[in-house]
């Protein structure tokens, strides 16, 4: 058992942080909470490629680092620290460039892989549908086979990546006649072909984060077939198990608890700073407790990643306990506010630039999107536990 | 012991609920939230003629004579309806506050056009600290002849910018006790020296920022007794509170209510999941939280009425309904799932309204502060 990182790894935060504050103080961006779901901005995205920092765990052949997913983790922590804009690679470097890794053919690594790690392909995630959202499986838009090329028609709904996605990642049911679960394929898609209109969709914070795609007679061609045909659930499954494992789940509004902390120490109550008030101090010292339990079970995710396994019940049990925290820590926000809480980004006399009303609202998409606090206990209970499915 | 509401009183909440839930669809709310006043002119005068307005104020001043619990079925309503109006402004801090402390002048002066929902009220109390502690009121309101002036900066009045009248709590005399010396003053809002800017807030309900530069007001529009404001200041925050509890009270029943509909509707896996144990479970959760939510809030509303001394009940109420607001917001949210994070679902209304609620007159620290005076902690 060991709780230090390696000096390697040290470094490698280190130098991060470097780059991350050097980047702040030149005013390249702003740190802000949600940056990896609405923080778009390309020439960041650009910088991370310099440094070849997208795709750090794919094998060196196509143009990965082949590091640790520990390595990937100390990454991700930091952008997420710093609350730096990363939302244009995230979706496909988190992913979609480790689901083609494993089931991809070579010709789709040689293609998308590289892109990906140059920051050329931002990808989306075509995967829910209006009546598809915990039931995936029972997703209707289809994919007909036409010679070379599939004929794509349906809609998806929540596709991240919103305008600058020029890939999505879609889910799509291929045999209509099989039972559910082994009638779904994965193909990548550009978003540029005719036939594909993306509409944005305003959330609750006031984001348009997420878009409803529709596909009127898309031909994609057959080769980009990701993995089996009619195998794509079991593919999903796998890529899920990524999705949920972030250290987002954990450390998306961290800026939010940073700065809420700095009030807390600076703003005076009856003359007396915030932080020494018992109550203030009890609850802040108690979501620092429940950050760093969060923090080693993002670790131990990242762990069964390096030993070359999908960490489904694992990632699903970081990401409830994660989410829970991060609604937790908006609504402590949003009390020690008081009423100054209410302000949004751009009122007058607004604290802490409106991040805690905003984390407030977008937390609670947070234990919806990539499944459910409760689909989720589910697999924690049945593939975590051996407890018997109905 | 009784815990159902009269006859009359059933018959008003219904007049209400019908009449707001066919003026009041979510795409007007949209459309009064973004609007430069807030609300909707021509639906507050209809609100009016209904007899809303001077519901209780005593029939001499053109009111209908009825009581706070008459009131409290009402404000439920309004909370369901998540209705954005002055309503709460003017005739709870307002004219409730005038009916308790004003001279009989004053009364006759007011109340009738209170109640004809013709001039707007509101309470400008809380300032830069953003507490409801005497020690807070810091605005200054300095003795000059005949007049007073008042100079200082008030925050998160709401319907500042378009009340006709501003109750102005201000510090008349320093003294080692932070309670004694506090006024309350009836300011012109045209007076010289006023200006208001509405802030941005998360419930988008027009809260402002009231800047007094050396505004005079005449010694005669000071309200009860000069120095002694601070009792009658308690009495307004009571009944604030509990208003507020009402308004909470019943957007946490339309909650719930829209929230079951979901989830007896909404099918995966081949069933509703209105059907998963979970599910149940949640809205189970989310239906204890609203009942006891609407009991408590009712005897803090009951013991108002009644006239009896609730310093207790009252904090007790606002401590528990604001927290319980907020966890059955979360449920509903857990429960709609995706579409309820979104400005096209009707839930994010209810959700922005009942976190502005909980720390509106006292958050549940504020109140159970006080509950704990009153245990003799």
């Amino acid at each position: 058992m060991d709780f230090e990182f390696s000096q390697e790894q040290k470094k490698f935060r280190e130098e991060v942080r470097d780059f991350l504050e050097a980047e702040i103080r030149k005013g390249t961006f702003k740190p802000s909470c949600d940056a990896w779901i609405i923080g778009y901005s390309p020439e960041f995205t650009r910088k991370i490629v310099e440094r070849c920092w997208i795709g750090l765990t794919w094998p060196k052949e196509y143009g990965g680092q082949g590091r640790s997913y520990i390595d990937r983790l100390i990454l991700a922590e930091e952008m997420l620290r710093y609350g730096a804009p990363v939302a244009c690679h995230w979706f496909a470097d988190r992913q979609v460039g480790g689901s083609l890794v494993t089931f991809g053919t070579e010709e789709q690594k040689r293609e998308f892989l590289p892109k990906i790690i140059r920051g050329e392909a931002f990808v989306g995630l075509g995967m829910s549908e209006t009546e598809a959202g915990s039931d995936l499986a029972s997703l209707k838009t289809r994919a007909t086979e036409d010679g070379d090329f599939f004929i794509i028609d349906g809609q998806k709904m929540w596709t991240s990546g919103g305008k600058y996605m020029n890939y999505i990642y879609l889910v799509a049911r291929t045999d209509p006649e099989a039972p559910k679960h082994k009638g779904i394929s994965e193909i990548l898609v550009e978003t540029k072909l005719p036939g594909i209109t993306i509409r944005p969709t305003i959330d609750i914070t006031g984001s348009e984060a997420w878009n409803e795609v529709f596909f009127d007679n898309v031909r994609v061609p057959k080769k980009y077939l990701i993995g089996e045909k009619n195998r794509g659930w079991y593919q999903i499954v796998h890529q899920l198990a990524y999705e949920r494992s972030g250290m987002e789940r954990l450390m998306a509004n961290y800026p939010l608890f940073d700065a809420i902390l700095k009030f807390a120490r600076e703003t005076k109550y009856a003359g007396k700073p915030l932080a020494q008030d018992s109550l203030i101090r009890s609850r802040l010292a108690q979501l620092q407790v429940e950050f760093e339990v969060g923090r080693l079970h993002m670790y131990r995710v990242a762990l069964v990643m390096d030993e070359g396994r999908a960490p489904d019940w694992e990632a699903s049990m970081s990401k409830v306990y994660a989410t829970a925290f991060e609604q937790r820590l908006a609504s402590l926000a949003m009390d020690i506010l008081g009423l100054y809480g209410q302000l949004l980004g751009e009122s007058k006399l607004v604290p802490i630039m409106g991040m805690a009303p905003h984390s407030y609202l977008g937390s609670k998409g947070y234990s919806l999107q990539a499944g459910t606090s409760e689909i989720l206990r589910n697999i924690v209970a049945t593939r975590g536990l051996g407890l018997p499915t109905e | 012991m009784n815990l159902a509401l009269s006859e009359e009183q059933e018959m008003l909440k219904q007049a209400a609920r019908d009449f707001l839930s066919e003026k009041c669809p979510k795409t007007a709310l949209k459309e009064m939230e973004e609007s430069q006043e807030g609300y909707s002119p021509p639906l507050w005068r209809e609100m009016a003629e209904l007899g809303w307005m001077g519901l209780v104020f005593p029939e001499k001043y053109g009111g209908a004579g009825m009581s706070f619990l008459d009131l409290a079925v009402l404000l439920e309503e309004m909370g369901r309806a998540a209705l954005p109006s002055p309503y709460f402004s003017s005739i709870i801090l307002g004219g409730l506050t005038i009916l308790d402390i004003a001279n009989e002048g004053k009364k006759q002066e007011y109340l009738p056009q209170i109640a004809s929902g013709e001039i707007v009220f509101t309470l400008a109390l809380t300032e830069a600290d953003a507490r409801y502690e005497a020690w807070s009121i810091k605005v200054k309101a300095t003795a000059d002849g005949d007049n007073y002036i008042i100079s200082g900066t008030k925050l998160f009045v709401p319907d500042a910018h378009i009340a006709d009248y501003l109750l102005c709590v201000a510090r008349t005399k320093e003294s080692a006790k932070a309670e004694d010396g506090i006024t309350i003053f009836l300011v012109d809002a045209k007076s010289r020296g006023i200006n208001c800017s509405v802030l941005k807030t998360i419930a988008n309900d027009k809260l402002g920022e009231v800047v007094f530069d050396q505004v005079k007001v005449p010694e005669g529009n000071i309200l009860g007794e000069q120095d002694r404001g601070w009792p009658a200041l308690e009495r307004i925050m009571q009944r604030a509170a509990v208003a507020k509890c009402c308004e909470t009270v019943g957007g946490m029943q339309q909650v719930l209510e829209m929230t079951v509909d979901y989830a007896k509707e909404r099918k995966q896996f081949g069933r509703p999941i209105g059907s998963f144990q979970a599910i149940q479970h949640y809205l189970s959760n989310m239906a204890t939280d609203v009942d006891g939510s609407r009991f408590i809030t009712y005897q803090a509303a009951w013991m108002l009425s009644q006239g009896l001394p609730c310093r207790k009940e009252v904090a007790v109420a606002k401590a528990w309904t604001g927290e319980a607001s907020e966890r059955v917001v979360a449920l509903a949210h857990q429960i709609h799932g995706a579409i309820g994070v979104t400005m096209d679902h009707d839930l994010h209304f209810y959700t922005r309204r009942a976190r502005a609620a909980q720390v509106t007159f006292g958050n549940a620290d504020f109140h159970r502060e006080i509950v704990a005076q009153e245990m003799g902690l």
